[in-house]
């Protein structure tokens, strides 16, 4: 039973990682994208990390693909990429690296044997404690440290983020991205910026801030 | 009769290969983008198989980290391409190549 769900899910997750490098439209790469991702999912349950299985349906299938299909429709989903290589020898250089890539990780694997010292942060499997309390307990204890940083450094990407994304692009001051944004508005009081009861137009509140 | 840690080891190594591919024969950033989550991904699987082989938490500790990464380097990496884009029309590889030395 095993053997067969692993058989279906691991070519599921090949075909699905050759999609992603051979698809022509961007959108069809990131739905390749998402088949090899849930394929992945599926090989953590079988391996009894279920925890991380849930986080990575959310994470990557949820979080992480919406936001590339986002920016796929936010630069425009009707163009189709040029396979066409204007160096004529890339295309077999990079094939060879990946046979070299992974002849590499062969060797290694046939060379080297894991050393069998006794598990550092507790059994992942041993016992009858449930998986999301093990992680739980490794996470909260040994690795309290590394995961308060964790924090710090989601707050850096968004705020990082917001600056590069944001109309004027890094470097602009709010004065020019607010007049970036508000100059094709006409007319008084239709822009959501301006308030109610206010009878400035929007160039009036730009003088204001500036 | 549960599946040898090889046999996740070689589909991970597999995944890897191919993201590898990818991202050097692409020119679109995005797939490009993609390309590095499915090497992220086969990596991230190799630490749940060796966790399991070896019977260590840790290993799975560690792909948590490993999203957390990921995601923040999802969110940057999206956002400088939408900042490219609004540039140049395009979000090749060869539309920033004016950042070569």
């Amino acid at each position: 039973m095993e053997w067969a769900v692993f058989s279906v899910f691991a070519v599921a997750a090949l075909a699905g990682a050759g999609g992603v490098v051979m698809a022509r439209k961007p959108v069809h790469a990131a739905l390749s994208l998402v088949l090899t991702l849930f394929s992945v999912a599926v090989f953590f349950v079988l391996q009894g990390a279920h925890f991380l299985a849930a986080v990575q349906v959310i994470v990557y299938a949820g979080a992480i693909v919406i936001l590339f299909l986002f920016v796929i429709m936010l630069l425009g989903i009707d163009q189709e990429d040029v396979l066409d290589e204007p160096l004529p020898a890339q295309r077999p250089l990079a094939i060879a690296v990946g046979v070299a890539l992974f002849a590499g990780l062969l060797l290694v694997a046939g060379i080297l044997q894991p050393t069998g010292a006794p598990a550092q942060r507790g059994s992942a499997t041993q016992g009858d404690i449930a998986n999301v309390e093990r992680v739980a307990r490794s996470l909260f204890t040994d690795f309290l440290w590394p995961f308060e940083i964790t924090s710090a450094l989601l707050v850096i990407a968004v705020v990082g983020a917001i600056v590069l994304a944001r109309r004027g692009g890094p470097g602009t001051t709010l004065g020019d991205d607010e007049a970036d944004v508000d100059v094709p508005v006409s007319g008084n009081g239709s822009h959501p910026h301006v308030g109610a009861g206010s009878d400035e137009g929007p160039s009036a509140v730009l003088e204001h801030e500036s | 009769m549960s599946v040898p840690g090889a046999w996740y080891l070689t589909v991970a190594a597999l995944m890897f290969c191919i993201g590898a591919i990818g991202l050097l024969v692409r020119r679109n950033a995005l797939i490009m983008f993609m390309c590095v989550e499915l090497m992220l991904n086969a990596v991230n699987l190799t630490f749940v198989t060796f966790a399991r082989m070896l019977d260590d938490i840790g290993g799975q500790v560690f792909v948590f980290f490993t999203l957390v990464v990921a995601a923040a380097e999802v969110v940057v990496g999206l956002a400088l391409i939408v900042s490219i884009f609004r540039r140049r029309q395009g979000a090749t590889a060869d539309d920033v190549s004016l950042l070569r030395g």
